[in-house]
């Protein structure tokens, strides 16, 4: 048993970090709010070569052969980073073989994973239709009609699908990218929440000196260090039982952690200019994903009662 | 990331398997909860057992992986965990063989890998907590032995053991870390006064213990004089690195049996209630996951025991507490059975949260220690 990152595995989370950081910095951040989430369609591109969504296709096909744990951890970055776009649903494209997904020449998108909701309904060249281990590619002319919704979250443009979506079972590669991207944002907010305690000054000291903060921070990291050991070896796995089990403790990790960066940050974390907020609802969104709370429980108590 | 283990690792828990199969049926009966000469004798006895069987130094010589084999294959067995023996093989012995010269090592460490000697632990003291540095039994040479007066509290096993490892404070003018010795002191010396504490959950799991110029020798002192602080986080380390293992096997089991005393009795049928069992079942295999994320850590770092276990101790504490309290709703009316063992076990979980360095102090650590985030005034330790 070795279960830590391996040399290689560190260096894959090395480099995706670092692509994101000169692609994906502040500045393309806050610019792709400003476009209400729609997608920077050459950066999508520069991610499908970089093997973003191919990743996991054997080399024979294009991929690069690597497996749900090198995924997790490249999801997981781009959770750290908010990246924008249908990642999960694209990679799924990718993985089945669709033809521009796995180049990222193409953007792909799910109906079938937000209730009658669809992001990125009107920018994606085309949406999978996912039930059980089969999936459908349906392009917007062969979709029932969709009204675009406000969406709450400035990064995920969302659409409703009259007469609502299909409810198919959660697809568990979809739900386990989905959890890491979570792990990578809370992550990010208790990163966030430790460097603005220690630089913030009141009371003539930095607040991260305050019990009362540092037990928020502590927290945070206790959440994420949790959530980090289920995604790591869910992803190790590959049991389904465990996959929902990871989803739930990395929604719980994620959503909370954002609220209480948001609380460490004080007034400046209720204002749209720092990004504590884009965290969040990206996090609220995320836990609705392909597998809510009251599922993953449901499943973990069916396979206690299936283990008696 | 691994999981699966090398053929050595698995020959390691076969063989294991094989001998408590065998090895189990040989343990007298349970001592009851309140027979503290038995349960000493039943502890020390398996001790034994483990000794003459090539188990004794696991805790100390295995590597880490093989020790995590060791506490989830001997719980999954229902075999006994260390029991009167922690102190000695999980704080003073180790501390010894860190610390200790050759001819102290020779004359503590056997007896203790054998089960012939039982150690308790005299840190805490009624005003020294959370706040162990500022201990204030004091110490006073005299000729060849240290003169020890004042008082210790929270001491499990005092009544049954031969030694304690005990904190003294030799000079009073040093700042707090710096003046404190480390000392190993016979429970028999004259001066010694033991007496039985009573905790919530009814039984006496603990004891104060009162020194009236107790005479302890020079040469039971391990490490140098005033350099007992520094001695002493050698061994709080081991209790916060693989300690709960074997725990976190048994509360898998127990959700387990809750779920099954749930379906029979119909509350599994209330959504919430069988919610809260499900999300406990993510809990406890995350909190496993964890273990073997540390372990292998340690494994890769040289068999130290890493900062990681704070964090493990505050989210299992808590684990621990909300699934008796999810027994409790399982249990209904029974739930305040005492004979009932879940109620008993609800009980006793309140300790989690405060014994070997209480949540808020983990909470200190993790942020001052992991995150970096600026000290507090005084409560620092090493």
């Amino acid at each position: 048993m070795d279960f830590q990152l391996t040399d290689d595995q560190r260096a894959l989370r090395r480099g995706v970090r670092e692509l994101l950081a000169r692609r994906f910095g502040r500045d393309a951040l806050r610019a792709a709010v400003d476009r209400e989430g729609t997608v920077d369609r050459k950066l999508w591109r520069e991610l499908g070569a970089a093997g973003f969504f191919s990743l996991r296709l054997p080399e024979a096909e294009g991929g690069a052969g690597l497996g749900l744990p090198e995924a997790v951890l490249v999801f997981e970055e781009a959770g750290r980073a908010l990246l924008n776009g249908p990642l999960v649903a694209t990679h799924l494209a990718a993985c089945g073989g669709l033809p521009g997904a796995t180049d990222g020449t193409r953007m792909i998108t799910c109906v079938t994973q937000l209730s009658s909701l669809v992001p990125h309904f009107a920018d994606a060249d085309a949406a999978v239709v996912i039930h059980g281990g089969s999936m459908r590619v349906r392009y917007p002319k062969e979709l029932p009609s969709a009204r675009a919704v406000r969406s709450m979250d400035p990064l995920t443009p969302l659409h409703r699908i009259q007469g609502g979506a299909p409810k198919a079972p959660p697809r568990p590669d979809a739900v386990l990218l989905t959890a890491a991207e979570q792990l990578g944002s809370a992550a990010r907010t208790t990163e966030a929440a430790v460097q603005y305690a220690k630089e913030r000054e009141q009371f003539g000291q930095p607040i991260g000196g305050f019990q009362a903060v540092k037990h928020l921070c502590a927290q945070m990291l206790v959440r994420t260090e949790v959530a980090r050991a289920a995604v790591y070896a869910a992803a190790v796995t590959e049991d389904f039982t465990e996959i929902a089990g990871a989803k739930l403790l990395a929604d719980e990790a994620a959503v909370q952690g954002a609220r209480d960066c948001l609380q460490v940050y004080g007034g400046m974390g209720f204002t749209w200019e720092a990004d504590v907020h884009l965290h969040l609802k990206r996090a609220w969104l995320r836990a609705q994903m392909w597998l809510t709370a009251a599922e993953a429980e449901e499943i973990q108590a069916e396979a206690l009662a299936s283990a008696l | 990331m691994d999981l699966t283990y090398t053929a050595e690792e698995e020959g390691f828990r076969a063989r294991l398997r094989e001998w408590l199969a065998v090895s189990l049926p040989k343990l007298p009966v349970k001592p009851g909860p309140l027979d503290w000469p038995g349960r000493r004798a039943y502890d020390t006895t398996w001790q034994r057992m483990l000794y003459d069987a090539g188990y004794g130094e696991v805790h100390w010589d295995a590597p880490p992986t093989q020790r995590l084999i060791f506490l989830e294959e001997t719980e999954l067995a229902g075999a006994p965990y260390v029991g009167a023996n922690f102190v000695g093989l999980l704080h003073a012995g180790p501390t010894i063989a860190a610390e200790g010269a050759a001819e102290q090592r020779a004359r503590w460490l056997p007896p203790v890998l054998r089960g012939d000697e039982v150690w308790c632990q005299g840190f805490s003291e009624p005003e020294a907590g959370s706040d162990l540095a500022s201990l204030r039994t004091r110490a006073v040479r005299d000729g060849d032995s240290y003169v020890v007066t004042g008082s210790k509290i929270w001491t499990s096993h005092a009544e049954v053991a031969d030694w304690c490892e005990l904190l003294v404070r030799t000079d009073p003018q040093a700042s707090r870390h710096r003046g404190i010795t480390w000392l190993a002191m016979p429970m028999d010396a004259p001066g010694v006064t033991v007496r039985p504490l009573r905790t919530l959950a009814g039984a006496a799991e603990f004891a104060e213990m009162f020194l009236d110029e107790v005479r302890v020798p020079v040469e039971n002192r391990v490490g140098r004089e005033n350099d007992g602080w520094r001695v002493t986080m050698v061994t709080l380390s081991f209790e916060r690195g693989t300690a709960f293992v074997g725990e976190v096997v048994a509360c898998r089991r127990t959700l387990g049996e809750l779920a099954a005393a749930a379906r029979a009795n119909g509350t599994w049928d209330d959504p919430v209630l069988r919610r809260s069992l499900g999300r406990l079942n993510a809990e406890f295999r995350a909190l496993w996951r964890l273990t073997q994320w540390n372990v292998s850590e340690s494994q890769r770092t040289g068999g130290v025991p890493g900062i990681g276990g704070s964090v493990f101790k505050l989210r299992y504490s808590h684990a621990r507490q909300e699934l008796y309290d999810t027994a409790a709703e399982v249990l209904g009316p029974d739930a305040f059975d005492l004979d009932r063992e879940w109620t008993a076990d609800r009980l006793s979980s309140l300790s989690y949260t405060i014994a070997a360095g209480t949540s808020q102090i983990q909470r200190n650590i993790v942020a001052e220690r992991i995150l970096g985030l600026p000290k507090g005034r005084r409560w620092t330790s090493s």
